[in-house]
């Protein structure tokens, strides 16, 4: 089990440097200058108006049919809004965002 | 030519000459017989009873110096006494004309001392702060408010303190006399049926046309504003009364007792079957919005959840139920209950669906978010109190059991309802519940914690680490979250270890924003009082509304350490429009900023550090990166410690 979610994880951090085709810096750019930042943070991290992006487990295709087509409670984005390829830079983007520490190791969440 | 005062008052100037120096029996009778007044005859009655020794002095002896210009005691001085009796402690007012004769008698004839006049910039801003001092006191405040302007400008935050069932006391004034009165501004600033203004969202309301009306509406209004469930009173003082002498004609005025009503609570029947429906649960939700008025509210409430091994929602209206307790949950959990019980929802109906705002066309949609069956007991107060035009009624929710009654006065037989009726293989269920829901606590517990390990590092600042950075420095204190405006994902409920009354106050009540700086200045001035640490956290749309509050606590030397969630944007319409624009398949103009034009604000970004410091305030700012936080929120609270407000403009993720 455990040396299946190793492996798992280095196919995602395999996939974000050199499978995409998206590119992280473009996407950053994408990820503000479209919106996305506003429910989502900066950074992906999530908060109380969408749910955390950064570090996704969903594959890249399951994020742009997401983002074209949910009738949940996030707006949807059109093709004419976002296209693939921009969707595909801000998945290089939120896969590259660093992995969170282990909040065990932060001592403000530790507090007693 | 100058008319003389019409009406009334030239009456009550027939008295002038006589009454002069008998102007301070009355007084006299007023403060001392309290009781005994109660039965005193009315008004139109006095000239009947015996003179006292003042009016006959006045009439067999030859008239002394006169005391004052307007001969005698005036009307606003005997107000005073009223208010004595009530032991109003502040009144945080806009200074105004209409009100100057009450405004006088209190700082000179009242000492400045119950109430204390506190020097307000905005009318908003009075009751706000009057607002937030309630929740921390359980005391209602009185704000003066000048004739039509002032009223227009104090009522969102009267429909905040509606919404939120706050009691505030609002005192107008109004020249009444369209003949009498200065013509011009005063006249601009009159009006027949003033109270038409926010007679939707206040209990209730007058405007006594004589001193004795005003000493029972004064005492009539604080008694109806503190009875559950509470709420605003607007009492309108024409000019006259106020200005004018206590004539001979009022020489009966007395000042009823005030005796604090005992809340309404539930039908003994109701509660029973409440009772009987909650054990027969399998699994029992509590939701509870306003529902501990006071901090035995909150112990009745884990009593009761112990006893039924309930999980509990605090919706937060108030702090309900310790967030440290293994029953503590989030609003999810009602999808899985076969019982829920209301304690005071402003909303019940959303408790059982939901509303998804990415309809067809532009609108939303419901949808059940409760399992088929479920059954619904509501216990609520505010059922008591209706009114038609406004909506905070929400939508209509058929329950099973309706208690229109207040909550923390029906949980006491409610819990005793729920232990008689207990069977022991009910309790037997309890302790495997127990387990259950602690485990289920410790996992979501450790959730929330990754969850604020994300973007840790980032700047600008997250939420997650704005709010830990400031609970780390003022954890060991007796402190008292009094306002968190602008929304911060929530971090402090889901994070801070918040058991007591003070640790949150809930929020407006009405959303209308601007509520945060002045109740946060409101409770911040009750905390000092109690010597408590009171730290706010600050968004900067709201502290734009009437930031002038700044200067009222650095004037009144009120501590405060606010801490800015600077998102540099109103950032619920960033959210709106921008899903509107998506929705219409075009995209949004976010002209020069980050988001949508009109809902941002930056370019240029407003130096916060630098206004608060300009009303008298020690600020520091902008703190962009994480690792300045907490180094600037320890140096900014050694400042509030030393008796002074203090405000970091922090700059923040957007939630
Ligand atoms: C107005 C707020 C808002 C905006 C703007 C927004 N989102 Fe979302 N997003 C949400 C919410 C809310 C959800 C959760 C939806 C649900 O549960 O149905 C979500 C979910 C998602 C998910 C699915 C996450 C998961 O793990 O299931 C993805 C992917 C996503 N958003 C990407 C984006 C991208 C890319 C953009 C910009 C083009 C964007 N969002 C803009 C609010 C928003």
């Amino acid at each position: 089990m455990k040396t299946l979610f190793t492996l798992s994880l280095l196919a995602t951090g395999l996939l974000a440097t050199s499978a995409f085709a998206g590119d992280a810096v473009k996407g950053k750019a994408t990820f503000v200058g479209k919106g996305c930042w506003q429910c989502h943070g900066y950074e992906g991290q999530g908060g109380s108006a969408g749910p955390r992006l950064a570090n996704t487990q969903l594959p890249e295709d399951a994020v742009i049919s997401f983002v074209h087509n949910t009738n949940g409670i996030m707006p949807p984005f059109s093709e004419k809004l976002i296209s693939d390829a921009e969707l595909s830079d801000i998945y290089a983007y939120l896969q590259s965002r660093p992995k969170p520490a282990d909040p065990k190791t932060i001592p403000l969440l530790n507090l007693k | 030519m100058t008319e003389p005062r019409n009406g009334s008052g030239t009456d009550r100037r027939r008295f002038l000459k006589g009454a002069a120096l008998a102007g301070a029996a009355p007084a006299i009778a007023a403060t001392t017989s309290v009781t005994q007044a109660q039965v005193a005859a009315p008004r139109h009655i006095p000239s009947a009873l015996p003179p006292n020794a003042h009016q006959i002095a006045a009439e067999t002896h030859a008239p002394g110096p006169i005391e004052n210009r307007i001969g005698g005691k005036p009307g606003s001085d005997f107000m005073v006494d009223v208010l004595k009796t009530l032991d109003i402690k502040y009144t945080p007012s806009n200074c105004a004309s209409s009100f100057r004769a009450l405004h006088e008698s209190i700082i000179n004839y009242g000492e400045n001392k119950a109430p204390e006049y506190l020097s307000c910039m905005h009318e908003e801003s009075g009751v706000g702060m009057a607002h937030g001092y309630f929740k921390i006191t359980g005391k209602p405040l009185m704000t003066m408010v000048h004739g039509t302007v002032g009223l227009q400008h104090a009522t969102m935050g009267i429909y905040n303190a509606w919404c939120d069932r706050v009691p505030v006391i609002i005192i107008g004034g109004n020249d009444l006399d369209a003949a009498a009165r200065p013509p011009g501004v005063p006249t601009f600033h009159a009006a027949q049926d003033i109270n038409t203004i926010v007679r939707d969202y206040t209990k209730w309301d007058d405007m006594p046309t004589s001193l004795q009306a005003f000493a029972q509406s004064m005492v009539r209004g604080y008694k109806i504003a503190m009875t559950p469930p509470y709420g605003p009173v607007a009492i309108s003082l024409d000019a006259g009364l106020q200005q004018e002498p206590i004539g001979a004609h009022n020489s009966g005025l007395y000042i009823p007792k005030f005796t604090m009503p005992s809340p309404p609570s539930g039908e003994m029947g109701a509660v029973k079957d409440a009772a009987k429906m909650l054990l027969a649960a399998e699994n029992p939700v509590i939701v509870a919005d306003r529902a501990a008025r006071t901090p035995n509210g909150i112990r009745l409430l884990v009593e009761l959840a112990e006893l039924l091994q309930a999980q509990v929602v605090d919706q937060g209206g108030r702090m309900n139920f310790p967030n440290t307790h293994y029953l503590a949950r989030g609003a999810a959990v009602a999808a899985q209950a076969d019982v829920i019980l209301g304690l005071e929802l402003s909303d019940f109906w959303a408790v059982v669906n939901s509303y998804t705002d990415n309809g067809e066309h532009g609108i939303g949609y419901n949808s059940a978010k409760a399992k088929a069956g479920v059954k619904l007991i509501s216990i609520s107060s505010v059922e008591l109190l209706t009114k038609a035009n406004y909506q905070d009624f929400q939508r209509f929710q058929s329950v099973d059991i309706s208690m229109p009654a207040d909550a923390e006065a029906t949980l006491p037989a409610l819990i005793e309802a729920v232990k008689s009726q207990m069977t022991s293989e009910r309790r037997a269920q309890n302790d495997q519940r127990a387990e259950k829901a602690k485990k289920a606590f410790a996992d979501i517990r450790a959730r929330e914690t990754a969850a604020a390990a994300v973007a840790w590092d980032a700047s600008p600042i997250s939420t997650a680490r704005l709010c830990m950075e400031l609970y780390n420095q003022i954890k060991d204190e007796d402190w008292s979250l009094v306002a968190s405006e602008g929304n911060v994902s929530n971090w402090p409920n889901r994070l801070w270890k918040m058991e007591k009354h003070h640790h949150w106050l809930g929020r407006s009540g009405g959303y209308g924003v601007g509520y945060g700086a002045p109740a946060s200045v409101g409770a911040a001035l009750a905390n000092r009082d109690l010597g408590r640490f009171s730290v706010s956290i600050q968004s900067d749309g709201d502290l734009m509304f009437a930031p002038g509050v700044l200067w009222t606590a650095a004037k009144h030397k009120i501590p405060l350490l606010s801490v800015m969630h600077n998102n540099r944007a109103w950032h619920q319409e960033v959210m709106h429009v921008q899903r509107m624009a998506s929705f219409r398949n075009r995209p949004s103009n976010y002209g020069n900023d980050a988001g949508p034009i009109g809902t941002m604000i930056q370019n240029p970004d407003i130096e916060y550090h630098k206004l608060a410091e300009s009303m008298g305030w020690w600020a520091k700012g902008p703190i962009k990166d994480p690792a300045q936080l907490g180094p600037a929120i320890k140096e900014a609270m050694a400042v509030v410690k030393s008796g002074q407000p203090a405000l970091l403009n922090v700059w923040t993720q957007p939630r």
